[in-house]
């Protein structure tokens, strides 16, 4: 295997560096439209390893700076809940 | 729904002294932690601290964790604390939602919210790098300073900051062998009086240099470097082998943010605190009225600056529901006068510069 199958961006999906340098070749420059098509950032640390390195990856390919590149969308819950959980406390109707 | 005045997320450093700080402001709290004790990164600190006299410094950071446990307690009647819960997310009616022990989900009202979250690990990307014994430096600080679990028995520290150069130390006194310190910039971004320390005690520090790649089978058995030129590449045939079964990944933490993020306040990539930070004011109201934050989640720091942070989100945010404290001019200003000192030297140009980008007026 190369060096870029080898490397790990996402711990959580087990997305490699070569996945996500494929995709940003064949022109997908946008972290949200990369998440949804790798599930990096999705996974159970909602991005909190990865994100550093893909706004990395994508500066390097764009040319623009990190602070230019618009960061992923997070969203509640930011870890898994179980949905019996939320049932019980949608019983309260407060 | 649990109501309260000012809900604060995070028991560390920073959300440890804003709760005292509201308490004393008459606010009833109630304080938010993940874990099982409150202290945050303190409660693996063993080193004593710089700073001023005010921020504790010449004691341990475990020490210190007690010191505001301490002041916690005398508090109690203010203070509400929920250890176990996580939050999970904040929505635009300024509802929250938390899960505790991961068996109970609650939904929570208050009036302001301080976030006080801290800051994750920054990763490399380098083969291998998911080989059992790479390791993250608050991993290594967990398993040795909270656990007493040594990580392994030779140690490849990557990164020369303060948290590289105290790691290392603390190995060392853990009996582990540190083989080498490395870090990919031209020099040692920790404070001289640590990386002397190491140094005389015969572990060699390469700057300019970054990890190629790991080399191990069922775990990590090696490590290569090489060396970066001036336009940070890499130079072939400068590789230098370490026979390890541990690497330390300590190459800088980033505001955990993502809480702030769906808040839907105002935020920005601002890399000299490290990462996307939220604007705020000087009383530290992120562009969310309601919402406060302080410490790391804000900016990465020091634990001092967090402490006096937490001191004056406490202050400002208790002022915004209408509980001033009696002498609320005098203690904002002695923060301020606190916070400018912590970031008076050369060392704190970044800093100086990262908060003047990140203040709205």
């Amino acid at each position: 295997m190369t060096n870029e199958e080898n490397t790990i961006v996402c711990r959580c999906s087990d997305v490699t560096l070569k996945e996500l340098r494929d995709l940003i070749a064949e022109g997908y420059t946008d972290y949200n439209e990369i998440k949804r098509l790798t599930r990096i950032g999705m996974g159970p640390c909602q991005g909190k390893t990865c994100t550093q390195i893909v706004l990395r990856e994508l500066s390097m390919a764009t040319g623009k700076k990190v602070s230019e590149i618009e960061n992923q969308k997070n969203r509640p819950p930011v870890v898994g809940v179980k949905l019996k959980l939320i049932s019980e406390e949608a019983q309260n109707n407060d | 729904m649990i109501q309260t005045q000012l809900a604060i997320i995070g028991g560390g450093p920073a959300g440890l002294c804003a709760a005292i700080s509201a308490a004393e402001s008459g606010s009833k709290v109630l304080l938010i932690e993940r874990n099982d004790t409150l202290g945050g990164q303190l409660v693996k600190q063993t080193h004593m601290f710089f700073g001023s006299e005010k921020q504790y410094a010449s004691t341990r950071g475990i020490d210190i964790a007690k010191i505001l446990l301490d002041k916690l307690e005398e508090h109690k009647d203010n203070i509400t604390i929920m250890k176990d819960t996580t939050v999970l997310g904040i929505y635009e009616d300024g509802v929250i939602t938390a899960m505790r022990d991961e068996d109970k989900y609650m939904k929570i009202k208050p009036e302001a919210l301080i976030v006080a979250t801290g800051a994750s690990e920054k990763f490399l990307a380098f083969p291998n790098n998911d080989l059992p014994g790479i390791y993250g430096a608050g991993a290594v600080q967990t398993l040795m300073n909270v656990h007493g679990v040594k990580p392994g028995n030779k140690v490849l520290m990557v990164g020369a900051g303060n948290i590289g150069l105290i790691v290392s130390y603390q190995l060392m006194q853990a009996g582990v062998k540190v083989e080498a310190i490395i870090d990919a910039a031209p020099k040692i971004g920790g404070y001289l009086v640590h990386a002397s320390k190491i140094r005389r005690m015969g572990v060699p520090i390469y700057t300019s240099y970054t990890v190629k790649e790991a080399i191990g089978s069922d775990a990590l058995e090696k490590a290569i470097i090489w060396k970066l030129d001036e336009a940070w590449k890499p130079i072939a045939g400068s590789e230098i082998s370490f026979d390890v079964d541990v690497m330390c990944v300590s190459v800088g933490l980033t505001p955990l943010n993502e809480l702030l993020v769906m808040s839907g306040c105002e935020m920005q990539y601002i890399p000299e605190l490290s990462g996307i930070v939220p604007m705020r004011n000087e009383n530290y109201q992120t562009t969310v009225p309601h919402i406060f934050t302080a410490g790391d989640s804000c900016g990465v720091e020091e634990a001092s600056s967090a402490m006096v942070e937490g001191y004056l989100a406490g202050l400002c945010a208790s002022d915004h529901i209408g509980n001033r404290h009696p002498m609320y001019e005098e203690k904002k200003a002695d923060f301020i006068n606190q916070l400018e000192g912590l970031r008076s030297g050369p060392e704190a140009a970044h800093i100086r510069s990262g908060v003047e980008k990140s203040l709205r007026r």
